[in-house]
């Protein structure tokens, strides 16, 4: 390959991205004519409706589950929104205020004509949409007025639990030099077919992602980089039984990242595949659209299985999400790929390795961002070993030029970070970062060295295994446990009841019109 | 003369035997000052440390300054008086369990486990029950006079405990990696409770583990026993067969 420190065959590179597109097409066609429970809450969301009954029970759940039982959902939520829209001439949120209080049947509202219908739904979702790109338009022109660091941009968690106390490590974060923010969610709320209503103060290795929290986050970090003349990018993660919810309640308020692999849920989570990735699709479609950067999990799989024998599963699942993304309409500069410094540290010449794969990732992904993470399955009680570790990672990342990095923290192993330990961690950052600036630039790679040696053997690997999951398919790829060494069957998991089977007339103004715009 | 230590008035080595040193690091929720240097050495005073010096300060974020510090400990402890607190125990080799099991059960072990509640950290479970095991030695399902029952992870207690009851298990295995805010303690805490209240406490062992449970927090939990990190299932095993062997003897 030109350019190619590693000395990359261009075939095999061609090969395998030929694979990924036959692969992403295969699951395409396979999640077609299906729709989810969470995919039309988000349609609701984007028209607006927000809110929660005496119960707590989210509005845009009241509103789906209220067509569902009443066995309207085949038609889409849109469809039945924009009727009763036609019919009552109220808006969304009239509507599932309406509905919660128990006032009208959306299902027995008479039907207008499909044209009008799917016209007001679609010229209500369109102006939707509009003032959300508006705000986007906004956050972006801040973002250039204010100014941001430049890449490998600092990515860092925050999991207190308590959103109060998320804004305050976020805070030290920024000072420190952090460049996005991360609200990492509590552990149960990937197993939620809904997503909590306002603020909260109780999670359990990370805070609930609500759109609350979301909004008293960014206004946190607003105010912040107005202070500070510099911008910090929020993020959070769109995964779970919610992930196209997610996706439109960060649109709302202006996330800059977010993290959206499917894939993550289906291995670690046990949620059923086919939702999985109905929900990805249309979850990233959103992020593409408003130009958020997406952060894929293929470092996940290496948290199960081991680093070195798994890496070309890596790769070739990078393969496969770039084009999934793609095919959501997500551009190359916003899909940041996900990539780990996991191998084991009594490995000899494990750093080799590590530079050797976080090259070819750089090297096979040239547009793409790329966000890498830092060693943590091996990371022990033994703090100070794991800030070593965490400097010849530091050192990886700004050699290969990696777009997003997670910052490692000294008590990785231990538990999620306290407010010092960041600090620590980013420290660390700046001091590998500015010491190794250029180092990138001087290096080249001994021809047939250890290096070169690896990664092509890497890519030949994820080469044979992407050509196996053209002919099998996705789903039995994943069967077979080809991911992080956990299998999990098509017609398991969670949230499998959550799918719909679409009807003749099925109506996503949402899809249609993100559709257009990308391929206008 | 090389210096013997006095074990039964053990303090921190650092430089010299005696000396004491202590390192310790913390936020305080106050502005970077030296009001907030003087707080630190204040409440390193308090703690009881002597002579305590602040070696780094530094502001985190505005009203938050972090420390490194160093103190002197004039504490001790009869480290004699511990012996025979956990690290001593013998443990059984892969084979010797077989045989031992044979020789004073005569029966296969029941075992049933998961990682519990919202909890989905498995490979701490998986390492003691499947036959991968870990770092070389395999897990349960491994061993011949065990027959295994892994639920995998995210399970609610409740159906732990109905599948123990099902299968007739002889010992409940519980694992539990998410520890913030104590969410470990309020899970085992439930399933203890469960047990009990399905009136099987006395016939069930209970045991747990994970990386920041401890054999301390699980007896008082109300566990029989608690592993935590760099256990191996023959360990566990160990534990599991003479546990059962003690029982049968006294039933017997
Ligand atoms: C792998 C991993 C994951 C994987 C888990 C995959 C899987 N299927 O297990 C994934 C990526 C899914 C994951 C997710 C999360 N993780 Co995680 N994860 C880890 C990691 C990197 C390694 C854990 C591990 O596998 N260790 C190896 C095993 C073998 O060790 P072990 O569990 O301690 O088991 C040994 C002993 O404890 C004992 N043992 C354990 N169980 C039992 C049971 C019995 C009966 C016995 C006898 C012995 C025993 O024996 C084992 C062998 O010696 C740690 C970081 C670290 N280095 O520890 C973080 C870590 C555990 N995760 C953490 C967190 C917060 C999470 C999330 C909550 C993050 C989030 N908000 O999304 C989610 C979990 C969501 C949920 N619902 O639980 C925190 C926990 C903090 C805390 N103390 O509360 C850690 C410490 C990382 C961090 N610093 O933030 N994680």
């Amino acid at each position: 390959m030109s350019g190619s420190k590693l000395d990359l065959d261009p075939g095999v590179v061609a090969a395998c991205r030929q694979a990924a597109r036959q692969i992403a097409e295969q699951v395409t066609d396979q999640i077609a004519g299906r729709t989810t429970l969470s995919v039309e809450r988000s349609v609701t969301r984007l028209l607006g409706v927000d809110g929660a009954d005496s119960l707590d029970v989210p509005l845009p759940n009241v509103l789906v589950d209220h067509v569902h039982e009443r066995g309207g959902l085949g038609h889409g939520i849109a469809y039945w929104l924009g009727n009763t829209m036609l019919q009552t001439g109220r808006s969304p949120q009239e509507i599932a205020d309406s509905v919660s209080a128990g006032e009208i049947v959306l299902t027995e509202i008479d039907l207008a004509d499909d044209r009008a219908i799917h016209d007001r739904v679609a010229e209500e979702c369109a102006a939707r949409l509009k003032e959300i790109s508006g705000r986007f338009d906004e956050r972006r022109a801040m973002r250039e007025r204010l100014g941001e660091g430049p890449p490998p941009l600092r990515y860092v968690l925050t999991a207190t639990g308590d959103v109060y106390e998320d804004v305050v490590h976020a805070k030290a974060v920024a000072e420190a030099g952090g460049d996005i923010i991360a609200v990492i969610r509590s552990t149960a709320q990937s197993l939620l077919d809904y997503v909590p209503y306002g603020p909260t103060t109780e999670g359990y290795g990370g805070t609930f992602a609500t759109q609350a929290n979301f909004r008293i986050m960014r206004e946190a970090m607003d105010e912040w980089s107005e202070k500070h003349g510099r911008y910090v990018r929020l993020s959070s993660f769109c995964s779970g039984l919610c992930m196209s919810e997610i996706a439109s309640m960060g649109a709302w308020e202006g996330f800059d990242n977010m993290v959206n692999d499917a894939l993550y849920g289906i291995l670690y989570r046990d949620i059923n595949i086919v939702r999985g990735l109905i929900d990805q699709r249309v979850s990233r479609m959103i992020n593409g659209y408003f130009g958020v950067v997406i952060n894929t999990g293929e470092d996940n799989y290496l948290r199960t299985a081991d680093a070195i024998e798994a890496a070309p599963s890596v790769t070739a699942s990078q393969f496969i999400n770039h084009q999934l993304a793609r095919e959501s309409g997500v551009p190359d500069g916003q899909i940041a790929l996900g990539d780990a410094f996991e191998i084991d540290v009594p490995v000899r010449n494990g750093l080799l390795y590590e530079w050797a794969q976080a090259q070819l990732t750089r090297e096979l992904f040239p547009d793409c961002p790329i966000k890498y993470m830092p060693p943590t399955r091996h990371m022990d009680g033994n703090l100070f070993r794991t800030h070593a570790s965490d400097t010849l990672f530091n050192l990886v990342t700004i050699a290969t030029g990696q777009g997003v990095q997670t910052i490692g923290v000294p008590t990785e192993g231990i538990f999620t970070p306290h407010i010092h330990d960041r600090v620590l961690g980013l420290q660390n950052v700046d001091y590998v970062f500015n010491a190794a600036h250029d180092l990138g630039e001087e290096i080249e790679f001994k021809r047939g060295g250890i290096i070169q040696t690896r990664a092509q053997e890497v890519l030949a690997a994820a080469h044979v295994l992407l050509e196996r999951i053209a002919q099998t398919g996705l789903f039995e790829a994943i069967e077979q446990a080809t991911f992080g060494d956990v299998s999990r069957g098509v017609e398991d998991g969670r949230g499998i009841e959550g799918i719909v089977t679409t009807e003749e007339g099925y109506f996503n103004p949402v899809v249609d019109l993100m559709r257009e715009a990308t391929y206008a | 003369m090389p210096r013997t230590v006095d074990l039964t008035a053990v303090t921190p080595y650092a430089d010299h035997l005696g000396d004491g040193l202590v390192q310790l690091s913390f936020t305080l929720p106050v502005p970077y000052s030296l009001a907030a240097r003087k707080a630190a050495l204040e409440l390193a005073g308090k703690m009881g440390f002597e002579e305590p010096e602040v070696v780094h300060y530094q502001q985190l974020t505005d009203g938050y300054t972090y420390f490194v510090m160093y103190g002197r400990c004039v504490q001790t402890v009869d480290f004699t008086a511990l012996q025979g607190e956990g690290f001593d125990i013998e443990y059984m080799g892969e084979e010797e369990i077989e045989s031992f099991a044979a020789e004073h059960l005569g029966r296969r072990i029941v075992v049933v486990g998961a990682s519990t509640g919202s909890d989905t950290h498995s490979v701490g479970i998986d390492a003691m029950l499947n036959l991968k095991g870990y770092h070389g030695h395999h897990g349960l399902e491994g061993y011949r006079s065990f027959q295994t029952y892994n639920l995998g992870s995210q399970v609610p207690n409740s159906v732990l405990v109905a599948k123990a009851i099902e299968v007739g298990a002889d010992a409940i295995l519980v694992s539990q990696t998410v520890t913030q805010q104590n969410l470990h303690v309020h899970n085992l805490t439930e399933l203890v409770e469960m047990v009990e209240a399905e009136g099987k406490r006395g016939e069930i062992i209970l045991a747990c583990g994970g990386p920041r449970v401890s054999s301390e927090l699980a007896k008082e939990l109300g566990y029989d026993a608690g592993f935590s990190k760099g256990t191996y299932p023959h360990h566990l095993a160990t534990f599991i067969v003479r546990e059962l062997a003690a029982r049968v003897a006294t039933a017997g």
